[in-house]
């Protein structure tokens, strides 16, 4: 595993991805650690329900009880990003998981097999990225119903294809390689030459490739709990606490800045763990891609 | 093959994939029960006592296909259904709103393409030079940012600090006033267009005012990735021997960089119009949103937060028929742009 040394000693040495690795170290300890960070009120409370200190809509600056102030309503800042790291990760662990089960299954029946199978299910990708995919999303989450959950299955709908494209490509440049051959003229059947040897070769690159889209996924899920299409309100969601800010952008004359905790902090909190992935995947590319490297 | 036969094929292979966006999209609708989708069509409860002879009367609880027959041969003949959000009907509604948002895509789209070439191009050319890195570190930062984020922090500086100096929507109320008044000829209902061609300045500016903040929130995720597309396809043509022909003969890097490079590099850019046409109705949901903006992507919001199903299905089947419509477009222009593309043959 040779290879996997050489790349790990690449990402680590380029200083953009050893950001991004530490970006994502730290919000995963924010994450785990989260019940000793934010530690919720207790009894039968379910921690990622935001507490609130009272009912008044006007968002409190930063004090010693709420280190980073309370949103509109009274929601507490600090818990809300503190455990709103670990819905970010649920999110995007469980999208990714999703889609990539189903990219690989469908992805290699199709570049294994090819014809009438491949047909089919290259026109049913066809179908789903013929939409706009926040688009389609949207309408899945609104005839579904708003929930955190809907989010998950709308972003898992759309995303789908394109991982099974990539995956059907790269099982298709394998395909036709002698050890699948061999394996074949050994009376293997289709499925084990599949898993145990079309798969491991073609499919890594790709693999940990979309593993780095979680920052994506992430930030369109966000998007539609900012909409107000995601998790129910008070629910410790980066995207909801950004949107609850939405009517203290502008504060009271004399001070124009007033309410700018409520605004900036959970959309940094969104920024950084999405630029966490998007550094590593950046950086990755690169190493991935012969044509660039090797000049 | 012979380009008119080539766009025959093309067109006719689109026919499965709208059969299957059709199906996709009532199959949505049918996941509610014949009485959900009867009580669509009802507006008292005194009517709900009707809801079996409602279902009797559209059908509601015949096979798939029988519906989805009855309901495509409305869909083609321009009945999306009704959208309560805007109170008319849904393709009405499309067209209602569209023209708010050509307003921001006459001005977004170019502005992204423009400086996306520039800063991609420009980072190729001083590859592995500051420069370079500079815009890349802009560019993973410009994409990670979240567009809500970023228009709400543009609205707090240029809305609440500099006193209303960027307002939210789409014109102020007196302008609002001048353009819906007699004198005022809506040509196109494009505010920018109308206001040029009623030689009306004041309009025009205002327009403007309120254009800017929603165009650079729309604009700025974009850029990053065209830029970093074109940063790469232009790396691709500068190792290509025909730039090394063009040194060898001593021509000066800025002809060798602008006319052989770049020009060559522009090819893969132009193909990705079809995303950007995906990222601008993705983008104007979100950027209209927050400026309040009431236009398509306002529309669809509200649609979709009010459960407006109608609506918000008709928005996706629109947009899907789009975006299928601008990928053949841009497939056959690229025929067009480079000879090396032979028809027919590299369909894989």
């Amino acid at each position: 595993m040779s290879d996997w040394k050489f790349m790990a000693r690449q990402l680590v040495r380029n200083p953009l991805s050893l950001m991004g690795i530490i970006i994502i170290v730290v919000f995963a300890f924010i994450a785990i650690l989260a019940p000793l960070v934010a530690p919720p009120p207790g009894g039968h409370w379910n921690p990622y329900l935001i507490p609130r200190d009272g009912y008044s809509a006007t968002p409190q600056p930063p004090s010693e009880e709420h280190i980073f102030g309370t949103t509109q309503g009274q929601y507490d800042i600090f818990y809300g990003v503190v455990w709103g790291t670990r819905s970010a990760f649920r999110v995007g662990l469980v999208v990714i998981g999703i889609v990539l089960a189903v990219g690989i299954i469908l992805g290699s029946l199709a570049g294994y097999f090819g014809g009438v199978i491949d047909e089919v299910i290259m026109r049913i990708t066809d179908i789903f990225l013929a939409f706009p995919a926040l688009i389609l999303a949207m309408a899945i989450v609104s005839v579904i119903g708003p929930s955190l959950r809907s989010v998950m299955i709308a972003l898992a709908v759309v995303s789908w294809p394109s991982y099974a494209r990539l995956i059907r490509g790269d099982i298709l440049q394998v395909r036709e390689e002698d050890y699948i051959e061999a394996s074949r003229g050994l009376g293997a059947s289709s499925g084990r030459v599949i898993i145990r040897h079309a798969l491991p070769n073609a499919i890594y690159p790709t693999l940990v490739m979309a593993s780095l889209d979680i920052g994506a996924i992430v930030l369109s899920a966000a998007a539609l709990s900012f909409l107000g299409l995601g998790a129910p309100e008070g629910y410790a969601d980066w995207g909801q606490l950004t949107s609850f800010a939405r009517n203290w952008i502008v504060g009271p004359p004399g001070d124009p800045l007033k309410y700018w905790y409520a605004v900036t902090i959970p959309g940094l909190f969104i920024l950084f763990f999405v630029l966490g992935w998007n550094l590593l995947g950046d950086a990755f590319r690169d190493i991935l891609d012969p044509k660039l490297a090797r000049r | 093959m012979e380009l008119r036969s080539y766009i025959i094929r093309r067109l006719v292979l689109l026919i499965p994939v709208l059969f299957g966006v059709t199906v996709f999209i009532f199959g949505i609708t049918m996941l509610f029960s014949p009485g959900q989708r009867a009580s669509l069509y009802v507006t008292s409860p005194r009517q709900l006592a009707d809801l079996p002879a409602i279902i009797e009367r559209y059908g509601l609880d015949e096979p798939f296909l029988t519906q989805y027959g009855t309901w495509i041969g409305q869909v083609l003949s321009g009945n999306l259904g009704w959208s309560n959000v805007a109170s008319m009907p849904v393709w009405d509604a499309i067209w209602h709103y569209l023209p708010a948002t050509l307003d921001l895509a006459i001005f977004a789209a170019p502005l992204i393409i423009l400086t996306g070439i520039f800063l991609g191009s420009t980072a190729a050319a001083h590859k592995d030079r500051p420069l370079d890195h500079g815009t890349r570190v802009v560019a993973i930062f410009g994409w990670s940012l979240p567009t809500f984020w970023l228009g709400l922090l543009l609205m707090m500086v240029f809305y609440g600090y500099f006193r209303g100096f960027l307002p939210p929507g789409r014109l102020s109320i007196q302008m609002d006033m001048v353009v819906n008044s007699a004198d005022f000829i809506r040509y196109t209902h494009i505010n920018t267009i109308d206001a040029i061609l009623n030689l009306n300045g004041p309009v025009l500016l205002d327009t403007l005012r309120h254009l800017i903040l929603p165009v650079i929130t729309l604009s700025v995720v974009n850029v990053a990735f065209i830029m970093r597309l074109m940063r790469s396809s232009m790396l691709e043509s500068l190792g290509k021997g025909y730039i090394l022909t063009a040194r060898a003969k001593g021509l000066p890097e800025r002809v060798v960089v602008n006319k052989h490079a770049r020009r060559n590099a522009l090819i893969p850019v132009i193909t990705v119009s079809g995303y950007l046409f995906a990222a601008l109705a993705n983008g104007v949901v979100i950027t209209e949103t927050i400026f309040n903006y009431k236009g398509i992507g306002w529309w669809a919001w509200q649609s979709a937060v009010r459960l407006d199903i109608a609506s918000i299905l008709g928005f996706a089947l629109f947009n899907a028929v789009l975006f299928v419509g601008v990928n053949l477009v841009v497939d056959i222009l690229y025929t067009r742009i480079d000879p090396r593309v032979r028809l027919g043959e590299a369909v894989q």
